[in-house]
């Protein structure tokens, strides 16, 4: 295959279940040693996808083709290739750290010899090698999670698809697992994950879709999805209680390319903040607080699914 | 390919199982003794206040020589019905093992025959430790009493098949009772305790609807020497049970992890 082959290719995928529509035709490429991430609100459709993709979840429609085989018709020739890290762990309890990687190496067909082999490594490769005859149970989150990642490793896959990967964990063992996943990605293993961390979308992501019930809805690098949607800084203004917030924004409509009215403050996209300042004065407007930050994925996540909440 | 898909597949399975109870060898070891004590208890027990109990060909046994097959059968039963509800069971919706084994190549029809194979390798130990006491104790008045061992197997196969699809309609522990007090009636009333034609004939009917029934009537067929081609009625009978439940659980299986 070669080195720019495209590794998932969808289109109009759909997934229904009896009373809703998950997702709703959408079109993926994912190329060959990329990471490409899924962000979204929860509900959004992600989790369906990543279940399709991994051939647990048969599409209801659309077509859906992973390493150039049908995802419907060769889900356990696919499933042999690829490497799931499920959103929850399901290690198995009654296992030690070690068994858990033997044995889901022998759900793969691999022998013995070779099992062992590649657990030691693995557990060298996630930091877990001292842990390697303890039960799971008493592990800590994140090193359940890195356990989660290691035995996704074990049949040495093409794709590694991530759900969440980092939820629930603390930043010293969230910083541990992008470390891990992006030696993956520089050994040539293609990535797809979902998450609801921008920062991780930012730090990890060459490319991404963002979905909001069941669409995609943007795609593209965290640079251009930041040009196209955001402007490159953000200007917060803070008034007192019970300010005209409405009547403010309109006053400044003109400086910023776009002003967005939250509860409790005014947003204004703009340029460049240090200009926006003294035009501000020059109004006459009085924020008990200013704050001048780079806009950031967050703020094109939120203006492209909206602040409400989904469920 | 599929055959052997599904090979590697229960095979895994197989495997893992045991890993577990390697290092539980005394739960393991329970499993036989319960048989036993009950062989003790109302063989031995209430065989003295029986005596003796006519067969339905004729002859005259211990009451011991009538009972002891059919806890060898009720055993059989009891260790798929433990392995097979409570254990799968609980990987099937707490462990979420069975998520985890299916992002691999191993298919729904792999993981239940590797539960299977496993509740049958577990409940044909126990079934051969507990023969080979039966034939010490002067239980097995006939030769053909080797074939129970297959018999076990095969008894235990259907259970295990039956308990598994029984499994996969569990919505709660609280319908464990239930599978509690089926085996229970089962255990009681399947011409463990006293021949079939002691009951009115409604209730003969019922009893011959069960498996159990099935199951002791083979084993005491064989154990006793009262071997007639009339016994491959109840093989067909537990095969047939077995293999509808055995689909039944793979498609529900199927529906309710790879939706």
């Amino acid at each position: 295959m070669s080195p720019d082959a495209t590794m998932i290719i969808a289109r109009g995928l759909t997934k229904r279940f009896e009373d809703r529509v998950a997702v709703a035709g959408i079109d993926i490429d994912v190329r060959a040693g990329e990471i490409f991430g899924f962000l979204g609100p929860n509900g959004a459709g992600k989790s369906s996808t990543m279940r399709m993709i991994g051939c647990v979840s048969p599409p209801s429609g659309g077509t859906l083709r992973i390493l150039g085989m049908d995802a419907h018709r060769e889900g356990p020739a696919i499933r042999a290739r690829l490497g799931v890290v499920p959103q929850e762990d399901q290690l198995d309890w009654e296992l030690t750290v070690r068994e858990n990687l033997l044995v889901y190496a022998r759900y793969f067909g691999i022998s013995r010899s070779v099992a062992r082999r590649r657990a030691d490594e693995l557990l060298e490769f996630v930091q877990l090698a001292d842990r390697a005859n303890e039960k799971v149970d008493a592990l800590s989150g994140g090193m359940r999670r890195r356990l989660t990642i290691a035995r996704a490793l074990v049949n040495e896959p093409r794709i590694v698809l991530l759900d969440e990967p980092t939820t629930g964990l603390d930043p010293q063992a969230r910083h541990l697992v992008w470390e891990r996943l992006f030696r993956l990605k520089q050994r040539g293993v293609t990535l797809v994950l979902t998450t609801h961390y921008m920062d991780e979308a930012e730090q990890l992501c060459d490319r991404l879709v963002v979905m909001d019930g069941g669409s995609i809805v943007a795609e593209g690098s965290p640079r251009e999805l930041l040009e196209r949607y955001c402007t490159r800084e953000v200007v917060e203004l803070r008034f007192g209680l019970d300010a005209p917030l409405a009547e403010l924004a309109d006053k400044v409509t003109d400086l910023a390319e776009r002003v967005e009215v939250l509860p409790d403050r005014l947003l204004l996209y703009v340029p460049d903040g240090d200009t926006t300042l003294p035009a501000l004065h020059d109004r006459n407007l009085t924020p008990t607080s200013v704050l001048v930050r780079r806009g950031t994925l967050e703020d094109v996540f939120l203006h492209l699914t909206g602040r409400t909440l989904v469920d | 390919m599929w055959v052997s898909r599904i090979a590697t597949g229960s095979g895994a399975v197989l495997e893992r199982n045991y890993m577990v109870h390697r290092r539980g060898l005394i739960a393991f070891l329970s499993g036989f003794c319960e048989p036993v004590f009950f062989l003790f208890s109302l063989g031995m027990g209430m065989g003295a206040l029986v005596g003796h109990i006519t067969l339905p060909d004729g002859r005259v046994v211990e009451y011991a020589v009538f009972v002891a097959p059919a806890m060898l059968a009720v055993s059989a039963m009891n260790g798929a019905v433990a392995e097979c509800v409570f254990n799968v069971y609980s990987k099937l919706k707490y462990m979420k093992l069975y998520d985890a084994v299916l992002n691999t190549p191993v298919t729904p029809m792999g993981i239940v025959l590797g539960e299977i194979a496993w509740a049958l390798l577990r409940g044909g130990i126990y079934g051969a430790a507990f023969l080979a006491l039966m034939a010490l104790m002067g239980l097995t008045p006939s030769a053909w009493a080797f074939l129970a061992l297959p018999g076990v197997v095969l008894i235990g196969w259907t259970f295990a098949a039956l308990s598994m699809a029984g499994t996969t309609f569990i919505r709660s522990w609280q319908d464990y009772d239930v599978v509690a007090t089926l085996s229970f009636l089962m255990f009681m009333f399947s011409a463990t305790f006293t021949p079939l034609e002691t009951y009115p004939e409604w209730v003969q009917l019922l009893i011959q609807a069960t498996p159990l029934y099935h199951g002791v009537t083979l084993l005491r067929g064989l154990t006793t020497g009262a071997v007639s081609f009339g016994l491959l009625i109840h093989v067909a009978y537990l095969i047939a049970v077995a293999v509808v439940s055995l689909i039944v659980t793979a498609y529900r299986m199927g529906r309710a992890l790879q939706r």
